[in-house]
């Protein structure tokens, strides 16, 4: 009995522990793979604003400002949207529309982003072509759209689920002293769950941030800067559709292999400087919340 | 040109059914580069290999041997109801380069351009790149203009081309389908415009044409031979021709590519 707990209590933590040891493994071997990169392709090289790998311009600028535009159009769709969702979900919806719709939106997290694609392929950019008069359907916005998408199963299940959590308590307490539903949700029950909305949010921006298929199927892959509300209705090249697309053509060691691995490394810290900063905020309110009831 | 691989691949297996064969598609630098690391027996290639990949091979002791193994159209293909029927090979050349941005300055209505083109891994990409863009001049240095969407299938082309009036494509004329409209290409405005056809190609009419390789790695012996035998006789060009590329005279041609290069 005490043998087998013993033994279960060290199998939990190396489990626990492996995943920061892959995780630094997994840093260790990108920054091996892609460091050169910073001693083959001078900084001016890097930052320029040409992405043309077969004849040797590295810049990632196009990739990286692509990147980041579809994912903060995404992000802009799916958040508000997401967080409603779930807000309804867990506080409005009658508990039959609450069963049916739960497995719904589980079953849409679910489903292969390839297929997301096709449909992106073949409804939203000719939809988008048509209907906003663009000059091609294969633009940041239908990757941001389809982004979207892909990232609100995540966003609502989770967020869905820490309102859930919040005490049935909090808002008996907050309709006895008379608050409407809506000050209920919007003052009490929302800020209670706050930090699993956020996680929530979070991963579903992951998500869309490291999204691959779908991406490379709608956004035309062209590798321009990005910069402002024109170039959402314009095409890009995201860094992971970069990747993607030019991981299995590359001849390992080269200097276009390093760059990849080095797109690699920049797309590793930006997911984690996502992560962090969400933390951080989780962490503060915690600590604050701790404060108050102390 | 995988399309064509696989059709040879699953023809042969019938002639030849205790064989293992299988294809993997990607690109000619996903081919190439297998038969460097000498994960493949044979690699099929859409462009002439390079020289740096001939070092490369070298270095790991593989001497890869050429064979051309059959003939490709590139097709430039528009939407269906665009007025545009032909161009000359410097418009397309400064429609790609984004020297031409609106189809009023090639006859055609007041729209902008959006210039469709394979990933740079394609080998379609840079024999347009070397033959169109820069005519064959290796000491020019034209580009695609950044703004050129890179569709990862010939299939993302005929798609974005069959509903958007706007859009140029080029692809591999066995992959054209009714859904567009191929334009004829010419040297001279004054032409003559030649439409790429089976016969114009053979006929060296249609200027946009190129050989398909197959490399092995040495000079092929046992069932590579047999296979690349059957290819270039008259079953494997038969095949070919169904699928809309053009035979090449069936005679086993081989010579080292570092000499094909010079």
């Amino acid at each position: 009995m005490r043998l087998a707990e013993v033994l279960i209590t060290r199998l939990i933590r190396i489990t626990g522990y492996s995943a920061i040891v892959f995780v630094v493994l997994i840093f260790i071997f990108l920054f091996g793979e892609g460091a050169p990169t910073l001693l083959e392709v001078p900084p001016g090289g890097l930052l320029s604003s040409r992405w043309y790998p077969i004849e040797g311009s590295f810049g990632i600028l196009p990739l990286l400002t692509g990147s980041l535009l579809v994912t903060l159009g995404a992000a802009l769709i799916a958040v508000p949207l997401g967080i409603a969702t779930a807000v309804f979900v867990a506080e409005v919806a009658p508990r039959w529309a609450r069963e049916i719709l739960k497995p719904f939106i589980e079953v849409l997290a679910g489903l292969p982003s390839v297929m997301l694609g096709f449909l992106g392929i073949i409804i939203l950019a000719p939809g988008l072509y048509a209907a906003l008069n663009l000059p091609t359907g294969l633009t940041a916005f239908t990757g941001a759209v389809l982004l979207a998408w892909i990232a609100l199963p995540t966003i609502v299940s989770v967020a869905e689920d820490a309102l859930d959590a919040v005490p049935r308590t909090y808002r008996d307490a907050a309709l006895a002293l008379g608050a409407t539903r809506w000050q209920t949700i919007w003052r009490v029950t929302l800020p209670a769950a706050r930090s699993g909305v956020l996680i929530g949010t979070m991963l579903g921006i992951g998500r869309a941030l490291g999204e691959t298929m779908a991406v490379m199927m709608v956004t035309g892959n062209a590798p321009v800067l990005a910069f402002g509300l024109t170039a959402l209705f314009r095409p890009v090249r995201t860094m992971t559709a970069t990747i993607a697309a030019e991981m299995g053509e590359v001849a390992s060691g080269s200097v276009h292999y390093h760059t990849l691995f080095f797109i690699g490394i920049v797309l590793f810290l930006i997911s984690l400087a996502v992560n962090l900063s969400a933390a951080s905020i989780v962490f503060r309110q915690r600590t604050r919340a701790e404060r108050v009831l102390s | 040109m995988v399309n064509l691989a696989l059709a040879w691949a699953e023809a042969y297996q019938g002639v030849r059914p205790e064989l293992n064969l299988s294809v993997t598609g990607g690109g000619s630098g996903t081919g190439i580069a297998a038969l460097i690391n000498g994960t493949v027996d044979i690699a099929n290639a859409s462009r002439r290999i390079k020289p740096e990949e001939v070092a490369q091979a070298e270095a790991n002791g593989v001497f890869p041997v050429e064979f051309a193994v059959a003939r490709d159209a590139i097709a430039i293909v528009v939407h269906t109801e665009n007025p545009v029927g032909r161009l000359t090979l410097d418009q397309i050349a400064d429609i790609y380069a984004g020297r031409i941005d609106n189809w009023s300055e090639v006859g055609g209505e007041d729209r902008p351009i959006v210039r469709l083109s394979r990933e740079t891994n394609s080998g379609t990409h840079v024999y347009f790149l070397e033959e169109v863009l820069r005519h064959g001049d290796s000491d020019d240095k034209t580009r695609f203009s950044p703004d050129t969407l890179l569709l990862p299938s010939s299939e993302g082309i005929t798609r974005e081309i069959s509903y958007n009036r706007n859009a140029i494509g080029y692809d591999g004329l066995g992959y054209v389908t009714g859904e567009v409209r191929v334009v004829a290409v010419g040297d001279d405005p004054a032409g003559p415009f030649t439409l790429p056809s089976a016969e114009t190609v053979n006929r060296h009419e249609y200027l946009i044409a190129r050989d398909l390789y197959m490399y092995t790695a040495g000079e092929p012996t046992g069932e590579s031979l047999d296979y690349l035998h059957w290819i270039l006789g008259p079953e494997g060009q038969a095949i070919v021709t169904q699928l809309g590329f053009v035979p090449v005279t069936p005679a086993l041609t081989s010579l080292p590519p570092d000499e094909a290069q010079g």
